[in-house]
């Protein structure tokens, strides 16, 4: 059942077109991650469905009830969406109890338990209660904010990159907490963040922004594995992109001849294959298929440059397992693994 | 033989500074005990009358009466122009109330109408005005801006973040207003309701104009009666305790929290409310506020200007009022900045324990009435230091104790404003410490000490109470003289002077203005 759409949406700051025509439809109980770079219109998207901006054109629906469109808005107070933001932004002359049941109509003693077992929710000390927010530190404010919009139990949960001023430690640890409690709760939730692997791994939609509007929605597999455009792929992770000529599911590159899953395209392209396909092997005395060029040591792996023979001399960089390679002019033997994707 | 050279150095120059820092020290101290003089004053009159007289003259109808007054007229007046204050800061901070710039900047100008021309002018207009209605009504024009100017700074400065946080929350507008912008906005409203209340019990000509008897309208009449020593102590012992007892409270309401903005980035600009059809019924409040607050004074100095015609413009008085006042105004502003520099370096280069109750020392003698601080300069030097009564250099003294802190803090936030290695830089390229102090904090902190100069001299040019009491023999700055022809009931006479002194007030009042604006970082 659908829980939030979005449609048309636009928005501009003077001449900055913020939204262009945003899409979007998220399932009850679904966690959507919106993911794309800097000034792409994240936070603004997320402020509109807060109801903390208005749309100059498009509607949003939330439960089949259109909440806003350029002509008129459900205040923000009446929406009951939670969110989070980048910041935590606690109220400073309030203590961890009262913000949490800031949003709370109820007695002082309903508050307080409501608090602590939200408080247990996402994992902090009871004894953190009394305490103000600046005697909190990143992490924690965070996850005290999340606490605070959980209180009301929202139909819908707005994350606006949470996890960002945590370090890498606590970050994953956070967003394993922030995942179960929510999931726990049911509630449907849109996350806004920076970081691809933090995508992947939280979400069962994941929107790809550029410039102000949507270039892909889909599971996140999906989008990984058959991205609409090389920008989209790299953003992703990392990716091997080949010139290819390709005929009835076979396209000619450097690499050899690949399998494509389009049977239909024919003609010059760029293909798609993502390093977990690509295995790597040194040979002994052989030609093999490739040399190494350059080669940066990264513990597990190596980080190398492969330049491969043939009549145009073509590389490309690579992540392989460190075991096996040893130094640049080590000659290799290269491995395709399943079909090449090509840009639609 | 080099080494040993070397070591010999060392240790001295080392030593060099801190004996700088506490030479400062020393200073600072010393300002600090003569800005207490008025203080120790107090206590030395009450130890001195004995308790039995004392009592007999603290505890009568009079003082009871006078007591009622002042409560009356805090308890009416400060609320009123906190209301006044937000509503009007949120109007122009926060709404697209149509001209809010203007009328921001309108918000503020009554304070260069000096607060007995204030009473002048509605004296002019109504004549039989009189009593607490009265001195609240004008107490709330001439006054309103102190709440005005921090708590309209302290609204550009709030993030909006948290307001729409508390709506995500399910908070209506009204309901984010009281639990997450009025909290925030304490600090400001404490502070400009503190310094309104210390100015309802120190003012004297607004107060003696519509026939309204305060604690220092009493003692100043004792003072120019009957000279009895005693009762006026009195009175003034009584007056310093109510001042006690305001700082008191604000500093219980206050707490002891500042709230900065917790997380990283800079605060997203608040959005404006739109006022739509409401706009002009909202215009009305500003509009009706500056026509008490400025259309009376302009309007009745405009009828006595015209009335008077030419006749009122004895040129050779007021030329005299004219030079004198700027001359005191002058010597007492650069004077005062002068006091504040050792405890303005200390308190930003040599933050201690030290420094801030030092600081707070400045503080607490500038909020002694202006009354009482002439009172004990006048007792002091007839008593003791005869050649010094009524001398330029007793005034201006009183004028360091009383504006002291005006000029502290202009100076001091542009001290807090060149770094530190500017000066360590200049030592590098092999300047001397002073010459690197010359040349880059005292030349960079040059328009805040300006602005300190301004800004005391800006009191002083206003300030009556103590002036009168003090002033050496001859004198008649343009307040005095004011004054002296309202008593002759020449009103018309009076006008000139009036408007000098709001000419000459209007760059300074603008310039704090604008410093608001400045340290809200627009
Ligand atoms: N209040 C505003 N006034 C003017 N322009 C704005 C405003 N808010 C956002 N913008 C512009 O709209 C665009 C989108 O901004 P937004 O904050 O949504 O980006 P974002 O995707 O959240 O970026 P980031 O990942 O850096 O947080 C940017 O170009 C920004 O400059
Ligand atoms: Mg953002």
């Amino acid at each position: 059942m659908t829980l939030l759409q979005l449609n048309f949406l636009n928005k501009h700051f003077g001449a900055v077109a913020a939204l262009d025509g945003v899409h979007l439809t998220a399932t009850s109980g679904s966690r959507t991650a919106i993911v794309g770079p800097s000034g792409c219109g994240k936070t603004t998207l997320l402020r509109l469905i807060a109801g903390f901006e208005t749309p100059d054109a498009g509607e949003i629906l939330l439960d089949g009830h259109r909440i806003a469109d350029a002509d008129a808005q459900v205040p923000a107070h009446l929406r009951n969406i939670g969110i989070v933001a980048q910041d935590g932004c606690l109220f400073p002359h309030l203590s961890v109890v009262d913000n949490i049941g800031f949003g709370l109509k109820a007695e002082r003693a309903v508050k307080l338990a409501r608090a602590s077992e939200l408080l247990d929710m996402v994992g902090l000390d009871q004894a953190m209660l009394a305490r103000k927010p600046d005697q909190l530190s990143g992490g924690q404010q965070q996850r005290v904010a999340l606490a605070r919009a959980l209180a009301r139990k929202p139909r819908l949960m707005l994350l606006d990159e949470p996890f960002s001023a945590l370090d890498t430690g606590l970050r994953a640890a956070t967003r394993k907490a922030v995942t179960e409690v929510l999931s726990t709760a049911g509630i449907t939730t849109i996350l806004v963040t920076h970081d691809q692997g933090e995508a992947l791994a939280f979400a069962d939609q994941l929107a790809v922004m550029r410039g102000g509007r949507f270039v892909q929605v889909g599971h996140p597999r999906e989008v990984y594995e058959r991205p609409v455009d090389a920008a989209t792929a790299v953003f992703l992770g990392e990716a091997v992109l080949l010139p290819a000529v390709v005929t009835a599911g076979r396209a000619q590159t450097p690499l050899g001849v690949l399998a494509v899953e389009d049977l239909e395209f024919r003609g010059q392209t760029t293909v798609l294959l993502r390093p977990e396909q690509i295995s790597v092997r040194r040979v002994e005395g052989g030609e093999g298929d490739g040399v190494i060029t350059d080669l940066v040591f990264g513990g597990s792996t190596c980080n190398v440059c492969l330049t491969l023979g043939g009549t145009e001399a073509f590389s490309f960089r690579i992540d392989v397992p460190s075991r096996d390679i040893r130094s640049a002019g080590d000659r290799v033997a290269i491995g395709v693994d399943g079909p090449a994707h090509i840009f639609p | 033989m080099s080494s040993i050279a070397d070591t010999s150095v060392l240790p001295a120059q080392r030593r060099r500074l801190p004996a700088a820092s506490s030479w400062t020290m020393t200073t600072a101290v010393s300002v600090a005990l003569l800005a207490l003089m008025p203080l120790g004053f107090v206590l030395w009159a009450t130890v001195a009358t004995g308790w039995e007289t004392a009592q007999q003259l603290i505890f009568r109808s009079r003082v009871g009466e006078l007591m009622i007054n002042t409560i009356l007229l805090v308890v009416f007046t400060i609320p009123i122009c906190t209301l006044l204050s937000v509503a009007l800061a949120w109007l122009t901070e926060r709404s697209d109330l149509p001209g809010a710039r203007l009328w921001s900047w309108l918000c503020v100008a009554p304070l260069a109408v000096p607060a007995f021309v204030h009473s002048y002018a509605w004296v002019g207009l109504w004549p039989g005005i009189h009593g607490l209605g009265a001195g609240i009504a004008i107490s709330v024009v001439a006054y309103f801006p102190f709440v005005y100017l921090p708590v309209s700074a302290a609204f550009r400065l709030l993030d909006p973040a948290l307001e729409d946080q508390a709506a995500s929350l399910g908070l209506a507008p009204l309901a984010v207003f009281r639990r997450v912008v009025l909290p925030q906005l304490r600090l400001a409203l404490c502070g400009g309701a503190l310094l309104i209340g210390l100015h309802l019990l120190a003012e004297y000509g607004l107060y003696a104009m519509i026939r309204f008897d305060t604690f220092t309208t009493a003692i100043i009449d004792q003072f120019q009666s009957t000279y009895n020593g005693v009762a006026a102590y009195m009175l003034a012992v009584v007056l310093v305790v109510c001042c006690f007892v305001l700082l008191g409270l604000e500093a219980a309401v206050r707490g002891r929290r500042r709230y900065a903005r917790l997380g990283p980035g800079v605060a997203r600009q608040a959005k404006v409310a739109r006022l739509g059809r409401w706009a002009y019924p909202c215009l009305l409040l500003p509009l009706v506020t500056s026509a008490f607050s400025l259309g009376i004074p302009a309007f009745t100095l405009g009828r006595w200007l015209v009335g008077g015609g030419t006749s009122i413009w004895r040129m050779d008085e007021i030329g005299l009022a004219l030079s004198q006042t700027l001359v005191i105004c002058l010597v007492g502003g650069l004077a005062t900045t002068t006091a504040a520099v050792p405890i303005a370096w200390l308190s930003v280069r040599r933050p201690t324990r030290a420094s801030r109750l030092l600081e707070a020392c400045y503080y607490l003698a500038s909020s002694m009435p202006g009354v009482v601080v002439a009172l004990a300069l006048v007792t002091i030097t007839v008593r003791l230091l005869l050649p010094l009564y009524q001398t330029l250099a007793t005034i201006v003294l009183a004028y360091v104790i009383m504006f002291l802190p005006r000029a502290l803090v202009s100076l001091r936030a542009s001290i807090a404003q060149v770094p530190m290695e500017l000066e360590q830089a200049a030592a590098s390229l092999g300047r001397s410490p002073a010459n690197a102090l010359w040349s880059t904090t005292v030349r960079l902190a040059a328009p805040g000490a300006a602005a300190g100069v301004a800004l005391a001299s800006l009191g002083i040019m206003n300030e009556l109470t103590a002036t009168q009491m003090l002033a050496p023999n001859g004198t008649r700055t343009l307040a005095m003289a004011f004054w002296a022809l309202t008593g002759e009931i020449d009103y018309a006479g009076a006008a000139p002077y009036a408007v000098l002194m709001v000419l000459f007030s209007l760059p300074l009042t603008w310039l704090l203005h604008h410093q608001s604006k400045k340290i809200a970082g627009r």
